[in-house]
């Protein structure tokens, strides 16, 4: 189990200019979504962004966290959305 | 001591010409046998559970849209093998059950086959298998 700003705290560490909005699935503090917004991934396809967030969160995911949904985009995708 | 040197053509791939690496069973270890498989399948799951009964939601999800193609997949059950769950998290360096490979290459979890599959990146790949 952990506590959702832990996550963001993790990510914002690794993706200092990262937006990163955190979901607790199941209410049991371990299935989680996690949207990230960073300049970070521009010209970076999809796994090597989910990549980033996972070496972020790398001890959580050895434990804490059991499951985790990712939606990563930069800040550009994220404004032309649909 | 005589080495008698044989003398063989540069080939083009040399690893292509070696042998395949060996899995657990022929004296092979974990990671051989997961980079074995991965050369063996063209469309390859790891997952929890079956097709028929998968385990768990994520993977379920793969199944669902691996199977939408109609193209044939190897699914191959991790909770029957606690040192393949833990050996294919560090073959391609990723913490989560399901994990799709396609034409040998690593492709990403549930979520990531999703987005694929929604934008048509998957469809591509698997027809240009």
């Amino acid at each position: 189990m952990i506590e959702p700003d832990a996550i963001v705290q993790k990510i914002q560490t690794a993706l200092p200019d990262a937006r990163v909005d955190v979901q607790d699935l199941t209410g049991t503090m371990d299935h989680y979504r996690a949207c990230v917004i960073s300049e970070a991934f521009e010209g970076k396809r999809l796994i090597a962004r989910h990549r980033m967030v996972y070496a972020a969160l790398e001890d959580e995911m050895k434990g804490p966290i059991h499951a985790l949904t990712l939606e990563v985009f930069t800040p550009q995708e994220w404004d032309n959305q649909p | 001591m005589s080495n008698d040197k044989k003398i063989s053509l540069p080939l083009a791939n040399p690893e292509a010409s070696a042998t395949p690496p060996a899995t657990r069973a022929e004296g092979g270890d974990i990671q051989s046998e997961i980079a074995r498989e991965v050369q063996d399948h063209s469309i390859l799951l790891y997952m929890k559970g079956v097709p028929q009964q998968p385990m768990c939601g994520f993977s379920a999800r793969a199944v669902a849209i691996l199977a939408s193609y109609g193209k044939p997949f190897h699914a191959v059950d991790i909770l029957q093998d606690p040192e393949k769950r833990q050996g294919i998290k560090e073959f391609s360096n990723w913490p989560t059950i399901p994990q799709v490979y396609i034409g040998g290459e690593f492709l990403g979890g549930s979520d990531i086959l999703m987005q694929m599959h929604e934008n048509g990146e998957l469809g591509e790949i698997i027809g240009e298998l």
